[in-house]
Formats: C-alpha cells, structure tokens, sequence
C-alpha cells in the first residue's frame, strides 16, 4: 500500500463513522455545532496518531496474553497528556467536550487501529494510518456537526445566517441519531456504490 | 427525596443511552435479539454498580488525599478491566449457569463507554437536587450507578423489541441495517424526551 493511500483511505473506504460504525458516542454526543465536531475530531486524532506510533514500537516486545492491558494503558497515557494540553491551552473546549475526552480510553477506533494496524505494520506507517483515519474522523464529525448546526440553530462554524431559531430537536438527543442516520443512508446511496 | 430524584433523572430525564450516548456501540451492535439484549443488559448492571464502587473509594480514599487526580482516567480502566477479568473469573466459579447467560458479552464491557462515563461522572459532576447541588456520596453513587443502568436496561430492551419486528419489513435498501435502526432510536429519543422538566 502507497503511503499517500495509506493516509487517504479513512475518508471513504475506511471512513470510521459511516464504514466501520466506529466511535458513535462521540460521534452522537459531540457534534452539537460544526467547531465542537472538529474539536472532537482532532483530540481523537492526537491520541490516534501518538498511541500508534508507540504501539508499532512496542507491539514485538509485548507477550500476546496481555497486549489488550498494555495498549489500554498506552492509549490511556496520551489521553492524560491531551487532558493537560486542553485544560492549559483551550479551556472553553475541554468544558464544551467534557466527559467525552477522557472517553477516548474507550473509544474502539484507538484500540482498534491498534489492533488492526499498528501492531503489524512500521512507525512511520502507523503514525500516517492514524492521521488518515483520524483525519476521516474528524471530517465525519465536522460534516454531522455543519448539518446539525444548520437545521438546529441555523449558522455555520458560529456565523449566523437565518434569524431566529432553528429546529431545536437537532441540537438535542433526538437529532443526533436522526442526522445520523439519514447522512449514513445517503453515504450508502451516492459514496458506497463506487 | 433526594434518592428519589435520582432514581427518576438517571432512569428517564437524562437516560444514559437516549439522552447522554454513553455506551451506544454494544447497544447497536446487540440489540438485533431480545435475548442477547437482555444478557447485555443485566452484565452491564452489575458491572456497572460494582466498578462505580471501587473506583469511588479509589478516588476518595487514595487519588485525593494524595492530590492525584489526573491519574482519574488511567487508573479507572485499569479498575475496570481487572474488574471485568475478576467478574468473569467468580462467576465461572460460582454460578456456571449465570456465566452461560452472560459470559460473552464480559469482555466486551471493559470498552463499554457507559462504564468509565458513571465512573467518572459520580467523581466529578455536581449533581442538582432543587435548590442546592452537591458531590454524592457513596450511597447515592450506588443508587444513580444502579438507577442509570436500570435505565439502560429500559432503552435497550424497549429498542430490541422494535428491531425484530424491524428485520421483517422490507425497507429501502439504503435504508438497511444501521441507518433505519438509528431513525427508530431517534424517535424514541423523542418520547424520552418527553420526560425532560420532570425534575
């Protein structure tokens, strides 16, 4: 596999939220606006890319019957230092995020990238295999979070275009599950075929 | 009252699959049977409440006092996935039929996000009864651990029933699987929300 499709391929042949159906509760519960997606987005691939790299470079060292621990608290090392990175440089996102940061312990696309990835393959490899299926990550989200932000309160990234409310039922619970499965169905009709 | 406040925002206001997305893979990914629901559901209760527990008596008795807070989400999955393990390995033991009924979804639960959310939410979140809001205590953890996974029960049985009779009508082919299952959550949602202003 080329290095660049390496990097490409989490956008549509691996995209993690509407391929794998990895990572949903972020995905549901983050993408209040398009900024609180990418915010999302972008933690996740912080602890993506870093978690890779160090599981590519311990995976030959680690017995088979604990590898599961061990990677665990790998993931769970980067998350801590992301926490500290957040509350120091952007507060108001570590509040708007909360939970779902240190969440990403549990977040299946980590652990299963290095499952399915890192543990096999090179460094340098898994460094870009996380930035690719970070990178489609973030841009799911970023896209549920423009769509939310549209019909909810009518603006995009803050930039308010239709007076007044939106549909208020999108920025809450109910919205979320139906943005998302009405984007899954058009992903399936219009990108999947291909 | 207070534990009655509670109960009614863990079981319905803020219903922890509905309401916070706590925990959604294994609820999509199981709730294709009433059967396996129900397995997953009562493993989840119990590890649930058990791990709250612990880790509320790791953090009181051993992370505060020595001002260690950060280490709050490395030590609770560590917590919880040895907890996991121990479960798996008692219940073998003790009760094999049990084990039979919820064996395969043990391991699944130490990624069940729903686990280190309670974990940490009872640590950190201020809760609000009426005019005052305060940290809990061990006793109402306990109870808003069992209430919020008894409420989990509820929205993942509820949601399991719909989707066997789901499997049998002939939807749109893009509409197939994931996509029509996450519009009936949707709706349910909305019922659920119907709670909200309750308490």
């Amino acid at each position: 596999m080329s290095k660049l499709s390496i990097i490409t391929k989490g956008f549509i042949k691996d995209n993690p939220t509407f391929v794998l159906v990895l990572g949903m509760c972020p995905t549901l519960a983050t993408t209040t606006s398009a900024m609180n997606g990418l915010e999302m987005g972008l933690a996740t691939l912080f602890v993506l890319v870093l978690s890779n790299m160090v599981i590519s470079a311990i995976a030959p060292l680690v017995p088979d019957k604990v590898h599961i621990p061990v990677y665990i608290v790998v993931i769970a090392t980067f998350v801590t230092v992301l926490q500290f990175i957040m509350q120091a440089y952007t507060p108001g996102a570590y509040q708007t995020l909360g939970l779902f940061i240190p969440l990403i312990v549990v977040n299946c696309i980590v652990l299963g990238r290095a499952e399915a990835f890192a543990n096999k393959n090179g460094i340098v490899d898994s460094a870009l295999d996380g930035i690719g299926i970070g990178l489609g990550f973030t841009a799911s989200l970023t896209v549920i979070g423009i769509v939310r932000e549209i019909l909810g309160s009518g603006s995009i990234f803050g930039w308010k275009f239709i007076s007044g409310d939106g549909i208020l039922a999108f920025v809450m619970a109910p919205g979320a599950f139906l943005a998302l499965g009405y984007l899954m169905v058009l992903f399936n009709k219009f990108v999947k075929k291909n | 009252m207070e534990y009655l406040i509670i109960i009614i925002s863990a079981i319905f206001v803020n219903n922890i699959l509905l309401a916070q997305f706590l925990g959604i893979c294994p609820f999509l990914g199981v709730s294709n049977k009433l059967s396996t629901a129900t397995g997953m559901s009562g493993a989840v209760c119990f590890v649930i409440t058990l791990a709250t527990v612990v880790t509320f008596l790791l953090n009181k008795y051993l992370l505060v006092p020595f001002g260690l807070e950060f280490l709050q989400t490395i030590s609770f999955i560590l917590v919880i996935a040895a907890l996991v393990q121990m479960v798996e390995i008692v219940l073998k033991k003790i009760s094999p039929s049990m084990y039979q009924a919820l064996g395969i979804f043990l391991p699944l639960i130490t990624t069940n996000c729903a686990v280190l959310g309670v974990a940490i939410t009872v640590v950190t979140k201020e809760f609000t009864f009426g005019a005052e809001s305060h940290m809990l205590n061990l006793a109402q953890a306990v109870v808003y651990a069992l209430a919020t996974s008894v409420g989990y029960a509820i929205a993942m049985i509820l949601f399991a029933g719909l989707r066997e009779h789901l499997a049998g009508n002939d939807v749109p082919k893009s509409f197939k699987g994931l996509p029509i299952a996450l519009i009936t959550v949707s709706i349910m949602a909305m019922a659920f929300l119907g709670f909200s202003g309750m308490v």
